[in-house]
Formats: C-alpha cells, sequence, structure tokens
C-alpha cells in the first residue's frame, strides 16, 4: 500500500496506531520524500482538526505521559492526555518540517500549523479560569513565527506566503510580541554579532506591517471573542506599543549595511508614524546619522521629521549636514530624497547667508564632478537660494570687488561654516559649467549671467531625473535637417590628429 | 377767395424777406458790438474754420425765439389735459396729393352715411334729376371741371378754412401760420418734384426696356453662335479629314523636320555649361567654400541663432555651394545635382543610347564598357595608395578631393557630385587619359562580379550578396549599388538606397561583434557609409539613433533588473566613432550627437569596472569624449571622475587622501589594483604599444609580462588624456578645482620612480600642462539689465480721415472715437440747452409773476383810489348836508 493513502484512511483507524504513524513520520522528515511527507501532513491537519472540533484532546496543564498511563483513571481520560501528547509531538513536528528543503512542505506545514491556531483560539486548550478571560494559542503561534525566522537560512518567500495571516489584528498583534520576544533570545546569545540571515527575515517579516490607523480599523480577527471591546488586542494603544517594542529591540543590535539603508528608507513613513513616542528612535537616528556616507543622507529624514515634529533639538545641524555634502551626493540612489529635504532645510529665510553662501559655493563646487541629470538639478537649486537669500548674490554679482584674485578665496576644508570665507568668492563653477557639453546644462548654467527672476523654479520635477530620461527626451527631438560633417574621411581613425591613431591599432 | 388773393402776394416774399435778413444781418456784421471774434491760435493752412465770427446777440434773439414757439407754448399748455386731435383723413399724409385726398375724404363721407337711415334725411334714396339726368353726377362732373381749374386754391382754402373753424388751437395752427407762406411756396415745388420724378421714372423705365432689348438681342447672338459652331463642326469636320487622307503620306518628313526644330529649340534653352575653371580658382573657391562652412560650424557651436535659423527654416548644410537654390527638404542632394543637372541629363541620354545600342548592337561592346569600370575600381585602390604617401604634401586637402573627384567620377558621378561638381568636365577629360593607362589584365580577375545590382531587400539577401567578397570586392558591389539604383534614375530608388544605409551600419555592427572584429573592413567600409550619408542625412542620423536608443534602452534594463551595467560591446564603441565621423560634434545642439554624448556619459558613469577590458574601454570612451569635444571645448565632468578613477586603480590599495573617486569606481574594496605593475622586469621591458582594439572582445590569452605590458599602456594613454584634457580646459574658469584630483594623485600618489622612463615622459608631460597654467579669477559679474529703450517719436503716417484728436489709430478705433466724441459733443450740447431752457422758463415764470402782482397793485389801487372817491364823496355829501 503506498504510504500517503494509508495516511488517508488512518484518519478513521484506532488510536493506538498513531504512536506509529507519528514515529514513522518523525522519519520521514529525516528521509525527505516530498510526497510522502506532504500527505502525512494533511493527514494530520485534518485529523487533528478534527479532534481539536469535537474536543477530544485534554485540556488544561497536561500532566506527564506515563504517570497518566500507569496511573488509574478512566480509559476516556487516559486517551485524551495519550492524544493531547500526540498533538503536541505533531505540532513540534510540523514546526520542524518548516525548515524543511521544499518549499511545498514549509508551506503546508505553515498552513497547517495556522489552521491549528485558528482552532485553538476556537476551542482553547487551556482551562478557561474564569468568564470572560481571553484566550489565544500563542505558544503555537511562537512555534510558527520561529519556523518563519531562521537563523541561517532565506524564508522571505515563506515570509510573504504568511503575509496574509497578518492581516488578522489578533494575530499581528501577537505574533509582534513573539517576534520581540525571539529577538530577545536569540540576539542575546549571539552576543551583538550580526545575524545576516536571521536579521534578514526579521526585517522581511516586519517591514511590510500595516499598522491601523484607527481604532475602528481593528476590526479584522481571527478569533472571534464574545466581549472583544474589553480586550486588550482591540486597543491600539496596545498595538502600537507591540510594534515599538518590536522595532526597538530589533534596531537595538547592530544591523547590516543593507537591512540599515532599507530600515531608514522606510522609517519615516511605516515606521515613526505607528510609535507611541517617535522620540525613543532619537538614539537610533543620531548614532546612525553619524555614521557617514549613503546611511547619514538617510537618515536624514527620520531626523528631520523628530525635529519638525517632535521637537527635537540637534546641535550643530547645519555644520553636519553641510559635512555630508560630498562628491557622492550627485551619484548616490537618494539623490532625489536627499536634495528634498536640503532643501527644506535650507528654506528659512532666516538662515545667516554666510552658510548658504558655504552650502551654495560646496554645491556648486561638487557639481564639477556630477553627472548632467544632477546638475539639471542642483542649478535651479542654487538659483533659488539665490532667490531666498538675496544677500548671497554677491557670489555672482560683485561689482566693486578686488581686481583679479590669485586663489578662490572659499576653504573646501574648512568644516566650520563661518570660516569657509564663501561669501568672499564667486561662482566660477557655474561659469565653467556654461560650457558643458549637455545643451541644457549650459543654457541653465547661463542664467546666472542675468538677473534672476522673481519666482523660484519648480524643483520637484527635476529631483527624480534620471540619465535615460535625459537620453529618451534628447532622441525623440526631431530636427528640420541633419548637418553632416564636411570634412571626408578615408577611415576609422582617418580624422586630423585623430587620437585613437596614436592609442589605438585597429588590429 | 379773398384769403387767397392776399396770401399771394407772399408768395414772392420769402426773396423779399430773406434780402430784408440779409442786409440786416449784414447791418449786424458790419456793427462791432454784436460780433464776438474767436481769436485762433495757430493758423493751420487747409483748415476751414466755421466759428471764427459769432453773432451772440443774433443767435440769442434767435433761440429766445424758438423757445418762446416751442417751450413756451407747452409751458403753457401744461397741465391742460384735453388735446386737439386732428382726425382728418391723410391730414399730414404728405404722400397723397391732395385731390386724392379729397376723394378719399369724400368716399369716406360716403361710407359712413351710407345705409344710416336718417330720419331727419326724407328723400335719401331719391335721385333728383334734371333732364332725365342724375343731379349728382352732373354735380360731380362739375366739381371734376372745377377742381381741374384750381387745385391748389382748393386745397389751400380747405387748410384756411379749417384752421378759420377751429380756431387757434393746438401746434397746428402755429405750424401753419409760421409756414403759412412756405406751405404755398411747398405747394409748387411738389408737383415740380413730382414731375421730375416721374421723368425719371419714363427714363428709367425706358432704359430697362433698352436693357431686357439688349440682353435679349445677346441672347440671341449667342444662341446663333452656338448653332453656328455646332454646323461649323459639321462643316469643317469633313474639308480636313479628306485633306488629311491626301496629307497623311506627305506629312511624316516635316513632323521629322519640327522634331529636330524643336529639340534643338530646346537644347537652346539648356544652361551654358560654366567656363573651365583654372587651379587657382579652384583653390580660391574651396578655400572660401571651407571657411564659410567651418564658419557656419563655430555658429552651430555656439548655439547662438538657433532661432534665426529656424525662421529661416533653411539650415546652410555643410556642402552647401551657397548658390541660393534651396529647396525645402534635402537641400544637399537637391544642390548636389543642380548644376549637374545637365550633366546627368546628358548621362541618361547616353545611358538611353547605349541601352538602345545594347539591343541592337552586339554585346561586345557592353563589356568593354563595364571593362572601363572595372578599371576605375582598379584605380581607385591605387589611388588610395598613392594618396597616402603623398598625404605629406601641403595642399593636402586639395589634392586629395581631386583624387576623390576623379575616382566617384570614374565610378559613380553622383557621389563626386555630393563633393564638387566643378571639376566634371575636368576630370572626365583626364578620365580616359587614365584608363588608356590601365592595365587590362585586371579586367580578367574580377570578371565574375555582375555589373549591375538591385538593392538587396532585406539584410540577410544584403549578407549573401557580400559573403566571400573580399573587402575590395565589396566595396566595388557597394558603388555599383549605388550607381545602379540612384536616387535620380527612379522614384523608389531613394527608399532603396535609404535602406542600403541601415544595412551597411547592421553589417559594420556585424563586423565588429564577429570574435575577430573584422576592424579592416570596417575601416573601408567608413568611405562608402561617408558617402551615402551625405547623400541621405535624415536616414544616417534615424539609423544611427536607432542604434543609440537599442544601446541605452538596453542599458536601462540592465540596471533595473541586474541593479548594475556592464559596458557594451565594441560595436558601439566602432558605432559612437562613427558618430563622431560622419556629423559634425561640435554642435550646441544635435539630433544624433547630443544622445551619444548622454549615451557615453552613462557609459563612464553607470558600468561597473571589473576587468582590464572595461578599462580599456573606458579609456576608449574617453578618447571619443575628447575626439567629440576637441573643437568645442565642452566641459565633461565624467571624463575626469574616470581618468581620476583610473589613476586610483593603477595604484597599490590604500584608501584614497585628497581625492574622491566617485561611481563606478570605490575608494575601496574589489576591482582596484587593476592596472597596478609590480613585476619590475616588465616595467622594465616595456614599450609603449597601440592598444589593438581586438583586445575589447577577448582578452588573449596572454602572458602576464603582455597583460602588464597593456596595463602600462592603458595608463600612459591615460597620462596623456589628462594633458590633452589640461590643454583644452585650460580656458575654464575653475580650471584648478576641476583638476585638483587629478593633480594630487599624480603629485603625491603616482609612484613616478617606479616606472619605465618612457612613461615617466608621458607623467611629466601631462604633469607639466597641468602645473603650467596660472591661476587666474575674476570676480564675477551680471550682465546688466538692458534698460527699456524710451520711445522713439519717428514719425507714424496715418492717414488722416478727420482732423482733431480723433488720429493715430485704426480705422475703426478712429470711427469709435469719433462717435465717442460726438456723442460727448452731443450730450454737452443737450445739458446746454437744457440749462437755457430753465432760465427760459424761470423768465417767464418770473415775468408772468411781476404781471400778476402789478396787476393785483394796480387793481388795489383802484380799488382804494375808488373807495377814496366814494368817501370824498360821502364827505362832500356830509359837508352839503352839514352845510344844507
Amino acid at each position: 500500500v503506498p504510504l500517503p493513502k494509508l495516511y488517508y484512511s488512518l484518519e478513521s483507524q484506532q488510536c493506538w496506531q498513531w504512536s506509529s504513524v507519528t514515529r514513522r513520520g518523525d522519519a520521514m522528515v529525516e528521509e525527505g520524500d516530498v510526497e510522502e511527507v506532504l500527505g502525512a501532513l494533511r493527514a494530520c491537519g485534518r485529523l487533528f482538526g478534527a479532534l481539536l472540533e469535537r474536543g477530544e484532546l485534554f485540556v488544561g496543564r497536561l500532566p506527564a505521559e506515563e504517570a497518566v498511563l500507569a496511573g488509574g483513571g478512566s480509559a476516556e481520560e487516559k486517551y485524551r492526555v495519550w492524544m493531547r501528547h500526540r498533538y503536541n509531538d505533531c505540532v513540534g513536528w510540523l514546526g520542524e518540517l518548516m525548515g524543511h528543503g521544499a518549499f511545498q512542505v514549509k508551506e503546508l506545514s505553515l498552513c497547517t500549523l495556522m489552521k491549528f491556531v485558528e482552532l485553538e483560539a476556537e476551542y482553547p486548550l487551556v482551562k478557561v479560569e474564569w468568564k470572560g478571560s481571553f484566550t489565544f494559542p500563542r505558544e503555537l503561534l511562537k512555534v510558527v513565527v520561529d519556523g518563519l525566522i531562521p537563523l541561517n537560512e532565506d524564508a522571505s518567500l515563506l515570509i510573504s506566503r504568511f503575509q496574509e495571516y497578518m492581516e488578522y489584528d489578533d494575530i499581528r498583534y501577537f505574533v509582534m510580541k513573539a517576534v520581540t520576544e525571539s529577538i530577545g533570545q536569540v540576539m542575546q546569545k549571539t552576543k551583538e554579532r550580526p545575524l545576516p540571515f536571521y536579521q534578514q527575515n526579521i526585517f522581511s517579516l516586519i517591514s511590510p506591517i500595516n499598522m491601523p490607523n484607527k481604532e475602528l480599523d481593528l476590526v479584522k480577527f481571527m478569533v472571534k471573542q464574545d466581549n472583544r471591546q474589553e480586550w486588550k488586542v482591540s486597543k491600539l494603544q496596545a498595538h502600537k506599543q507591540a510594534f515599538e517594542r518590536m522595532w526597538l529591540s530589533f534596531l537595538k543590535h547592530k544591523l547590516p549595511t543593507g537591512i540599515y539603508k532599507k530600515v531608514l528608507v522606510i522609517l519615516h513613513d511605516s515606521i515613526l508614524p505607528y510609535m507611541n513616542e517617535p522620540t525613543l528612535m532619537i538614539d537610533f537616528l543620531t548614532v546612525a546619522y553619524g555614521i557617514g556616507g549613503a546611511i547619514s543622507l538617510l537618515a536624514l529624514n527620520g531626523l528631520f521629521i523628530l525635529i519638525h515634529q517632535h521637537n527635537l533639538e540637534y546641535p550643530d545641524f547645519y555644520k553636519k549636514l553641510y559635512s555630508l555634502l560630498d562628491p557622492s551626493v550627485y551619484h548616490v540612489k537618494y539623490r532625489a530624497r536627499f536634495f528634498h529635504l536640503l532643501d527644506l532645510f535650507l528654506s528659512s529665510s532666516h538662515l545667516p547667508a554666510y552658510l548658504v553662501a558655504a552650502f551654495i559655493k560646496r554645491l556648486s563646487r561638487l557639481a564639477l564632478t556630477a553627472p548632467p541629470e544632477a546638475l539639471l538639478m542642483v542649478i535651479p537649486f542654487i538659483c533659488n537660494l539665490f532667490r531666498r537669500h538675496p544677500a548671497c548674490k554677491v557670489l555672482v554679482h560683485r561689482p566693486n570687488g578686488p581686481g583679479d584674485l590669485s586663489e578662490d578665496p572659499y576653504i573646501m576644508e574648512q568644516e566650520e561654516l563661518s570660516e569657509s570665507r564663501a561669501l568672499e568668492s564667486s561662482l566660477w563653477e557655474l561659469q565653467s559649467l556654461q560650457n558643458h557639453y549637455h545643451p541644457d546644462v549650459a543654457k541653465a548654467a547661463a542664467i546666472l549671467n542675468l538677473s534672476l527672476s522673481e519666482i523660484e523654479d519648480d524643483i520637484s520635477g527635476l529631483l527624480e531625473l534620471s540619465a535615460s530620461e535625459l537620453f529618451d527626451k534628447e532622441v525623440k527631438k526631431s530636427a528640420a535637417t541633419v548637418p553632416l560633417e564636411f570634412e571626408q574621411v578615408r577611415g576609422l581613425f582617418g580624422k586630423k590628429n585623430d587620437i585613437f591613431a596614436e592609442h589605438f591599432s585597429l588590429d | 377767395m379773398g384769403k387767397a388773393a392776399k396770401k399771394r402776394p407772399k408768395a414772392s416774399a420769402p426773396s423779399r424777406g430773406k434780402g430784408s435778413v440779409e442786409s440786416a444781418m449784414a447791418i449786424v456784421r458790419s456793427n462791432p458790438f454784436e460780433v464776438k471774434v474767436n481769436r485762433q491760435k495757430f493758423d493751420i493752412l487747409g483748415r476751414k474754420t466755421k466759428n471764427d465770427v459769432g453773432l451772440p446777440g443774433v443767435s440769442r434773439s434767435k433761440a429766445i425765439k424758438k423757445r418762446t414757439q416751442t417751450l413756451l407754448k407747452e409751458y403753457k399748455e401744461k397741465e391742460k389735459t384735453n388735446v386737439f386731435k386732428d382726425k382728418r383723413f391723410g391730414e399730414y399724409n404728405t404722400k397723397i396729393s391732395p385731390e386724392e385726398k379729397m376723394i378719399r375724404r369724400f368716399t369716406l363721407e360716403r361710407q359712413k352715411n351710407y345705409g344710416k337711415k336718417n330720419i331727419y334725411n326724407l328723400n335719401e334714396d331719391e335721385e333728383l334729376t334734371h333732364y332725365g339726368q342724375s343731379l349728382a353726377e352732373i354735380e360731380k362732373l362739375n366739381d371734376i371741371v372745377d377742381s381741374d381749374s384750381d387745385t391748389e386754391e382748393r386745397g389751400t382754402l380747405s387748410a384756411e378754412l379749417t384752421a378759420a373753424h377751429f380756431g387757434g388751437g393746438g401746434g397746428l395752427l402755429r405750424k401753419k401760420a409760421s409756414s403759412g407762406q412756405e406751405d404755398e411756396e411747398e405747394e409748387k415745388p411738389k408737383s415740380r418734384k413730382e414731375l421730375i420724378e416721374e421723368l425719371i421714372a419714363k427714363s428709367k423705365q425706358e432704359k430697362q426696356v433698352r436693357q431686357s432689348q439688349r440682353e435679349s438681342a445677346l441672347e440671341l447672338t449667342e444662341k446663333l453662335d452656338n448653332d453656328w459652331k455646332e454646323i461649323q463642326t459639321l462643316m469643317a469636320r469633313k474639308p480636313p479629314k479628306s485633306e488629311r487622307k491626301d496629307k497623311e503620306v506627305e506629312k511624316p518628313k516635316p513632323d521629322e523636320y519640327d522634331m529636330i526644330v524643336r529639340e534643338l529649340g530646346f537644347e537652346m534653352k539648356a544652361k551654358p555649361s560654366e567656363r573651365m575653371k583654372t587651379e587657382e580658382e579652384l583653390a580660391k573657391e574651396e578655400q572660401a567654400r571651407l571657411q564659410k562652412l567651418e564658419a557656419d560650424r563655430l555658429r552651430r557651436m555656439h548655439g547662438i541663432d538657433e532661432q534665426e535659423t529656424k525662421k529661416k527654416s533653411s539650415h546652410v548644410s555643410a556642402d552647401d555651394l551657397a548658390d541660393g537654390f534651396i529647396l525645402d527638404k534635402d537641400d544637399r542632394r537637391l544642390l548636389s545635382y543642380k548644376d549637374g543637372k545637365i550633366h546627368i541629363e546628358n548621362e541618361e541620354e547616353e545611358e538611353d543610347k547605349e541601352q538602345e545600342e545594347e539591343g541592337e548592337e552586339e554585346e561586345g561592346e557592353e563589356e568593354e564598357e563595364e571593362g572601363e569600370e572595372e578599371e576605375g575600381g582598379k584605380e581607385d585602390s591605387e589611388n588610395d595608395q598613392s594618396e597616402e604617401e603623398s598625404a605629406a604634401e601641403d595642399e593636402e586637402d586639395v589634392a586629395a578631393d581631386n583624387h576623390s573627384d576623379l575616382e566617384s567620377d570614374l565610378e559613380s558621378e553622383e557621389e563626386a557630385a555630393g563633393n564638387k561638381e566643378e571639376k566634371k568636365d575636368e576630370t572626365t577629360g583626364n578620365e580616359s587619359q587614365n584608363m588608356e593607362g590601365l592595365d587590362p589584365k585586371m579586367e580578367a580577375a574580377k570578371a565574375e562580379l555582375p555589373y549591375t545590382f538591385a538593392v538587396p531587400e532585406s539584410y540577410e539577401k544584403f549578407k549573401s550578396l557580400l559573403a566571400g567578397r573580399t573587402i575590395e570586392q565589396q566595396l566595388t558591389i557597394l558603388e555599383r549599388i549605388q550607381k545602379c539604383n540612384h536616387p535620380s534614375l527612379a522614384v523608389g530608388n531613394k527608399t532603396k538606397l535609404e535602406k542600403l544605409l541601415g544595412f551597411l551600419f547592421d553589417y559594420i555592427g556585424e563586423l565588429a561583434n564577429l570574435d575577430l572584429p573584422d576592424l579592416k573592413a570596417i575601416d573601408k567600409l567608413i568611405l562608402p557609409l561617408y558617402n551615402l550619408c551625405q547623400m541621405f542625412p535624415e536616414a544616417a542620423s534615424g539609423s544611427m539613433k536607432f542604434v543609440l536608443r537599442d544601446a541605452a534602452h538596453d542599458m536601462e534594463e540592465a540596471i533595473e533588473v541586474k541593479g548594475r551595467a556592464t559596458f557594451p560591446g565594441l560595436d558601439m564603441l566602432i558605432y559612437l566613432k562613427i558618430t563622431s565621423l560622419l556629423f559634425p560634434t561640435s554642435d550646441f545642439w544635435h539630433p544624433v550627437v547630443t544622445p551619444a554624448f548622454i549615451y557615453m556619459s552613462q557609459l563612464l558613469t553607470k558600468c561597473r569596472i571589473t576587468t582590464l577590458q572595461d578599462v580599456i574601454k573606458g579609456l576608449f570612451i574617453c578618447c571619443l569624449f575628447l575626439e567629440y569635444i576637441s573643437l568645442s571645448r565642452r566641459f565633461v565632468p565624467e571624463l575626469i571622475n574616470f581618468l581620476v578613477g583610473v589613476l586610483h586603480i593603477s595604484l597599490p590599495r590604500k584608501q584614497a587622501q585628497g581625492y574622491t573617486v566617485v561611481h563606478p569606481f570605490t575608494p575601496l574594496g574589489k576591482n582596484l589594483e587593476l592596472l597596478l605593475v609590480c613585476d619590475k622586469k616588465d616595467l622594465e621591458s616595456w614599450q609603449k604599444q597601440n592598444l589593438p582594439l581586438s583586445i575589447v572582445t577577448r582578452l588573449k590569452e596572454a602572458s602576464r609580462t603582455e597583460v602588464n605590458h597593456i596595463r602600462l599602456s592603458c595608463l600612459a594613454l591615460c597620462f596623456d588624456l589628462i594633458k590633452r584634457c589640461a590643454v583644452l580646459y585650460e580656458s575654464l574658469p575653475s580650471f584648478h578645482e576641476i583638476m585638483h584630483p587629478v593633480k594630487i594623485l599624480l603629485t603625491q600618489h603616482v609612484p613616478v620612480n617606479e616606472y619605465p622612463e618612457k612613461m615617466q615622459e608621458w607623467y611629466h608631460g601631462a604633469l607639466k600642462e597641468l602645473e603650467s597654467k596660472v591661476k587666474h579669477y575674476t570676480p564675477l559679474i551680471c550682465e546688466k539689465k538692458k534698460p527699456v529703450p524710451l520711445k522713439q517719436y519717428t514719425p507714424k503716417i496715418v492717414k488722416v480721415l478727420e482732423f482733431g484728436r480723433k488720429q493715430g489709430c485704426t480705422k475703426k478705433e478712429q470711427e469709435r472715437k469719433r462717435l465717442i466724441h460726438k456723442h460727448k459733443r452731443e450730450f454737452k450740447g443737450a445739458v446746454r440747452e437744457i440749462r437755457k431752457d430753465n432760465q427760459f422758463l424761470a423768465r417767464m415764470q418770473l415775468s408772468e409773476i411781476m404781471e400778476r402782482d402789478s396787476a393785483r397793485k394796480r387793481k388795489v389801487k383802484e380799488l382804494l383810489s375808488s373807495l377814496a372817491t366814494q368817501e370824498g364823496e360821502w364827505k362832500a355829501m356830509k359837508r352839503k348836508k352839514m352845510k344844507n
């Protein structure tokens, strides 16, 4: 008889046969014949599901198996206790199977476990001590969560399968608690050594969490409780607290750079708004801001929210911001976000002129290494700064200044903004950019020669500009005529003074 | 009647009255106290002055008179509700003549009384007769006779009568009274008017009649004409036919003659060919042409007057000879054949003739001809060689052009026409000489090549056509295809050749993508490509843009999918190089070159550098950049970034200090030290070598030494590029800031002393160029805003419709202004009139009151006096009594 069929027929059979079945099942975890395991899983799921529904499992604190079997008591009682033990075996077994090699097995065991969770919540295996108390199979869910975040394996596929359960408010709540617990346990052991897979798994589990905005939104529960209103799980406050604790415990430990960036990217949008006290993030953000490079740029966004909405005082903020400006700002992926924030920070008209001038000068100095799409954005940006701070216009218009200089007075290396002597300088960089090869950049830079109009340019559309967009725009332009080279050439390297002829050969 | 008699003398009164008025006016005018002179400030010629002299007294009295006649009347009738209504039929209807009026009134009267049984009228129905005739009729007859005799008087009489009967009421009477005389005068003109009107009507009627007569006559003649024509054709057809039959035998001879004459005539019309030019003239022309083209290029480079050129819509193309004949679309092609028109026509004729001959005669001759062509092909390659030899000559350009003309004349006149037409005649002269001197043996060698080719329909066919041929043969095939399918020969040829251009592009790409890229072949194919491109700039730019777009999209996809891009294959590099050969790279904006620029910039910033090939490709693109900007000296930040990166990877791994490298290079991490050479031996044995391009597709299984040598060559290339950059960017105001990282790398990080001597030369060359530049900064000054120019008072010529302030705009506006002005004036006048009316009324009221008061006083006085007399009488009586 093929094994799967056997399992199906087992459902109606006597319980004593079960010990062998589970043992066989145990053996199969190691053997790993996918089809058979799947069959066993389905059988278990159905059987224990039915048993749970019928209430044939022992309820309450489970006594030791041998003691009960040996001791006196009704046969039915013994059967129940024994069955409960088998059930526990099965759950442990399923938890192990979530680390199985085949995804199908993982998925099915996940689903079976979640089915058990649902049933157990409805027919609790814990004695209800007083009427109206709430029960939820937290241990069972913990097994699931532990299975979802293995230590040395990427489980993102399984996690994405699990996302459908996360829409239930109660499940989400208890998963958050379980995750917090898990992090506490696991990271305690590792002693600050990052576990890339584990943290990656946690991140992919908790980053898509979709928190409710209002208490009224908390309506989708997997377990139907009678007087739900009094249940803790139906309080938004409790959810927020669990959420906050989970993130704080996650961010407390050292993160790999990739996850660091990802966290910072979603921080302002999907973490800070759902925290009870966003100010608790200050430590994390200040550390991130101090790291430098792209991480600092990203931390800026969260910091901005804290400064703006939660009264965070940040000493030497502009100095730090100034030091963030290095050639890479024009090349990194997060350019749009950074310049959007920079625009916000520099939008105040109460900033001193020397500060703005230093920013202008630094931005334009760095623009000498920027790609055209960044230049097209930063030139209007600088023009806007001039409009907001007319005192800085000396940078482009110094009619009574000293004659010719032998050095640029601006000191790029000076970290102190007030001593950078930016106000004594001129924007020769943008003048150089008037010779840029891209016609639009050259035109944009040529605006400096003219007096600026009063209305600010809208740079929001330019922030996201990409090189391929530029290319498409140029290719789509149609010309009435196509000018041609008039010097006839005789070969590939046949031009006059061809550089290629000097350095390359046609071999 | 008496009244009428009274009136009659008055009929002549107006003239007298007028005379008296005039004389009175004259008196008034001469009286200086009555005259008010309006002094004029300026005398303006041509202006008629109406109001220079005013007569205030006269006009005031006139106004008062008028008011008493109108306003005063109304005032007096104020609050008197009964109105006199004149219900007489047609009393005020001037259109009806008085006789008619009377008749109609009479009939109305009769109608009114008809059927009304008047109880007091006893014998209404009875008709009174006299001698058997109705009395009424007799009366009527009499009446008619009467009315005939004195119509006018009757009319006036009745009017008078009515006036007399109904008393003085209403405006009617006033009117009658005031215009009593005029009334009578008007009577007469009216009849005269009628007469005249009648006359006019009559003449009009006559005219109409005449016209209708004429029209009918015209119609008739037309009809006659038509009829005649019909008949004529019938009549005319016959005789010619009969004649023709006779003539048909005779005709052919004069016909031929005519044709010859006509042909001669047409030939005469053909333009005379230009005089053959001397060498100097040609050289001068060539120089002028190049100068013009250069000036044109500069203009495009600075990107000025884009709008202007757009307005003109005629781009002065590179090969324009500026002979003023520009068609909208493809000026180049048209231009190049415009002068050669005669030539081509002749050719066509020749060809036709040839074909005819071929049809008639044996094919041996054809072979000969083709042999000639082949010789040309052979000579082409020979010329190539000879040209290379003579490359050092001073007048290289001119010489080269001469040669090109020679070849192309032999093979494809059309191409040569693209270059220079002037020399056609000359070169054709040479042609025969050259051909004579050629080796006849070569004919046999290439005999297997067909002589005519259709343009291949698909790329596969194109490839199969070229497959298995040597490159020289391929070139010949291409040229023959071009020749056979020249656009001037047939309509569809243009699109066919444009297709060919696309195939050629693809073919070059394929050649470059081979495992062993056939770069020599590509090198040779450039010339036909250039020629085709000169013929079809739009198609060339289209296919090049297509290639670029594909490549750019591929790269974008790679970035999206994998997160990083790799350098493209050799074909793209070749395409980019070809772009610089076909199109002017110095333009401010160019439909092909600008996208190419952006694409190259993307290559330098987005593509990962993981192998030595990547470095070589990157350096190749750097060279391309430099070549692109060699004339325009535009600033390319990516270029400097890349060179810094290349220097960085030539150093041993350590933290970058004093400079920063940007994407795609990383200061730390993988793929560093790609250009680092540590082996002393290799360093010493290195010789500067040209990097073979085939390296790009596959690095040969080279030994370590070779790889090291390539690395060193790359480094040398990098130094050279830095030097060139320094020369190009010297003029940029922030040159030192741009070159700062390079300088730091060169001075502080590069281990010069370890390099071989040759490398040190390169290094010092670059460094010297960098350091020799003086630091020089001038504070920026904005361009001053141009002040808004003052309005110029140049005379503006406007048609004057009316004097006054209503000038200086369109007719419509003028009319409007005129109306507004008129309204204003009328309004003012009306206000004044009303004011005067009020004053007049007030005066009247005052005088009424005064009158009433004085009457009352008088009455009181009378009363008092009567009382006094009464009292006096009474006292007198009393006294009498007392006495008594």
